[in-house]
């Protein structure tokens, strides 16, 4: 690459010039090392070999697949395949083990509160929330009013048959009656209820509300499931009308509305959804929720 | 001013071939330092993995270990955790520092000396001295036609460079895991991919670089040459040729007969010596230069050939240009080492040294974070009271198991509970990091404000070791 041209010699260091000039001012000759422009070939060449092996042209619909027939897609696929195979073996351990042994065993119990908390940001959260504070008629996981229990063994229930489910013969069920739709009680009659039920939970009533009348309707009707002064029933999933927790609202229209149609919420079943040692590792998580407060013995 | 000549040159126009250099052996005692340097260098690069350092029996015993799979980098007594990689920073600070300090007392000391590119470049001539012979005999092979004997020598050599550059990358790969464990499974074939594909690598840039590359890098690829043309100044000691002495340079039989005419001669007898030594090729008497990695050998080669001509040693030196000029003034040297600019890089090493030294002796030996539960911010009980949740990152560095008292400080009312644990006794493993899920309640009537600032204190009650983070409490 050598030639003999006309080249300007720049007398004060000796080097010639490239021949550029800007405004009188000319460029000396700094040369690169040739090895520098052999490597800047060498790039060059390699790229033929990335058309060759790799996804590169695209073309009209598609594009050159390459020799490898390598995708990101497929890579992506492959890893998630890898990384589920060894998810499931150290699930191992939490597939044999009872659900106090995995909340007593440090080892179990932290992999089954990452794995949960994984689940339940997948299949819960979009109900219950992506902390588990729930909202309205969605119940909030991490207080201590639990509708169907709070023990282990209720949420693993819970969990896997659902509540109301219809694909679940063993899902937890009861009804609250419909009372004014099914012309059960009077519209005088619920909104009396309705303000006796507020006393209970220590919230004031309307000021011309008949709380007798209200009282003699709440024994009649809701006392069954609700319980004589309203603590709710977990076995029916009976609400506890003393608190401050409600479900749906606490302003005496909501109660109308609650006693007049009544709510009867669903949750799905998850057996046959999730495997059961992720149904495992989703109480341990949901109970830790909440540190089982409010669980019972 | 000069003007521009138009003339017809034999060009090479944009791209340069590499001359290469033929760098003659020397003896000297720059050469005796570097070959000590060498040795010590390499020794410690080679043998440091093998090093061992008891930890008790849940950490690892090698004294020199980033532990990349954990999380951990080990040197001797010192243990990282990734979240004080930030020590590095000093660490960076007083090594740039150093190179400072050391470039303006006596100009590139870590290229001439201690720089891997020198090092690795100094044993790979030596391999080629051995098996080639020296730059006359090197210069004739490159020459000659192809024969047995060049053939037979240049196997050899290049066996030899792949040996120590297979054992350069070999060496690399020990500190990311127990050295003589990944030894046995290296020679087993059993080690991961990743090793042999690092060993592979290492070895082709150690080949490359040390074996052909060479003096190019330091010439086009390093960028500390440019940088350090920006920060030295006047009193710098640097590799100097004393013109002041050498010029005008003649032989030894021409200087006597002018000096009998009494015309000025000069002490160089322009016998290239110092050329021919020169790993970078360059002539030093041109002066303080890119191409100068300021190893000394050209002194080394200057003195002994004054020596023979029983003329005083020091034609080259570590000098400077204004002492050149003061000589030829008639005025004395001066040797200004302690000036501002050293001043402030030792202080500046002496301060951070200092800070580190701090800071690594009263590092604590656990921690805790806390981070409030976002989604919702607080949650209502049965009986009316609040509660806020926070996800607690308890760390333990000591490499035996603890267990922390976990308490929260600025709510006298407070319930402190942790879920599925005891609050008075979390433990952590050795040398481990945990996340608990820690559940604040008061009760509504001890409620003062929406957002309460706390503490959240562990403790461990047998050392008394403690740490803080601050958090809120947010009621409705």
């Amino acid at each position: 690459m050598s030639h003999t041209t006309e080249h300007e010699v720049d007398q004060a260091t000796g080097k010639t010039t490239t021949g550029h000039q800007w405004d009188g001012i000319k460029e000396l000759n700094t040369p690169l090392p040739r090895w520098w422009l052999w490597l800047f070939y060498a790039c060059i060449v390699w790229s033929f070999g990335y058309w060759i092996v790799y996804p590169s042209w695209p073309l009209v619909s598609g594009y050159t697949s390459g020799i490898l027939n390598y995708s990101a897609r497929g890579k992506l696929a492959e890893d998630v395949q890898t990384a589920n195979a060894i998810r499931l073996k150290q699930a191992e351990g939490l597939e044999n083990a009872s659900l106090e042994s995995i909340v007593g065993n440090v080892q179990l119990r932290g992999m089954a509160l990452a794995q949960g908390k994984a689940a339940f940001g997948d299949n819960c959260a979009p109900c219950h929330g992506s902390g588990g504070g729930g909202g309205r008629g969605f119940p909030n996981l991490l207080d201590d009013d639990w509708l169907w229990g709070g023990k282990l063994t209720d949420i693993q229930t819970t969990i896997t048959h659902g509540i109301r489910s219809p694909t679940d013969e063993s899902t937890r069920v009861s009804q609250m009656p419909a009372f004014g739709r099914d012309k059960l009680l009077k519209p005088d009659e619920i909104r009396a209820v309705a303000n006796y039920v507020r006393t209970l939970a220590k919230l004031a009533p309307e000021p011309k509300a008949d709380l007798a009348k209200g009282k003699t309707v709440f024994a009649d009707n809701c006392a069954t499931c609700h319980g004589n002064e309203g603590r709710g029933n977990p076995e029916l999933g009976a609400p506890n009308l003393t608190d401050p927790i409600w479900l749906y609202g606490s302003d005496v229209e909501t109660i109308v509305t609650t006693i007049t149609n009544a709510r009867n919420g669903v949750m799905p079943a998850w057996a046959g959804r999730l495997d059961p040692t992720v149904i495992k590792a989703l109480t341990v998580y949901v109970h830790s929720l909440g540190a089982g407060s409010g669980a019972g013995k | 001013m000069k003007t521009l000549a138009l003339e017809p040159v034999e060009d090479d126009r944009l791209y340069a071939p590499a001359k290469k250099v033929y760098p003659q052996s020397v003896k000297g005692r720059f050469r005796r330092l570097k070959w000590g340097l060498l040795v010590a260098c390499l020794g410690v690069y080679y043998l440091l993995p093998f090093v061992r350092w008891d930890r008790g029996p849940h950490l690892p015993n090698q004294a020199v270990l980033i532990d990349l799979a954990n999380g951990r980098f080990y040197f001797f007594f010192i243990e990282l955790w990734p979240q004080e990689v930030y020590y590095f920073t000093g660490l960076l600070i007083v090594a740039a520092m150093a190179l400072f300090l050391a470039n303006s007392v006596a100009g590139r000391v870590w290229c001439g000396y201690l720089c891997p590119q020198t090092v690795w470049t100094d044993l790979f001539l030596a391999v080629e001295r051995l098996v080639e012979g020296d730059r006359r005999e090197r210069i004739k092979l490159d020459a000659a036609p192809m024969s047995f004997d060049k053939v037979r020598r240049r196997v050899l050599k290049h066996f030899l460079w792949l040996m120590i550059a297979w054992w350069t990358g070999g060496a690399w790969v020990l500190y990311f895991s127990d050295a003589p464990t990944l030894v046995r499974d290296l020679a087993t074939f059993r080690a991961p991919l990743s090793a042999y594909l690092w060993i592979g690598i290492l070895t082709f840039t150690t080949y490359a670089l040390a074996g052909f590359m060479r003096e190019q890098v330091c010439l086009y690829m390093c960028p500390w040459p440019r940088i350090q043309a920006a920060l030295t100044d006047q009193d710098a000691l640097n590799v100097t040729y004393r013109y002041d002495r050498g010029e005008p340079r003649m032989s030894v039989k021409e200087s006597v007969k002018t000096a009998a005419a009494g015309l000025p001669a000069g002490a160089c007898v322009d016998c290239f010596q110092c050329v021919a030594v020169c790993p970078t090729g360059i002539d030093i008497r041109n002066g303080s230069q890119l191409g100068c990695i300021q190893c000394g050998l050209c002194i080394d080669a200057c003195d002994t050939v004054m020596t023979k001509i029983d003329r005083p040693t020091g034609l080259i030196a570590y000098d400077n240009d204004d002492n050149i000029e003061r000589r030829l003034a008639g005025k004395p040297v001066v040797s200004r080492i302690v000036r501002p600019r050293t001043i402030l890089y030792a202080a500046i090493i002496t301060l951070v040294g200092g800070i580190m030294t701090y800071v690594l002796a009263t590092r604590q030996m656990l921690a805790v974070s806390s981070l409030h539960d976002r989604s919702p911010l607080y949650v209502v009980l049965k009986d009316g009271s609040i509660r806020n949740n926070y996800a607690i990152r308890l760390s333990n560095k000591r490499p035996y198991v603890r267990g922390f008292q976990l308490s929260v400080e600025g709510l006298p009312a407070a319930t402190v509970q942790v879920a599925d644990e005891p609050a008075e006794a979390v433990v952590i493993g050795p040398d481990r990091t945990r996340e608990v899920r820690l559940l604040v309640s008061v009760p509504a009537d001890r409620v003062t404000a929406p957002s309460v600032p706390i503490k959240i204190r562990i403790t461990d009650p047998l050392d008394h070791e403690t740490a803080v983070a601050s958090d809120h409490f947010i009621a409705p």
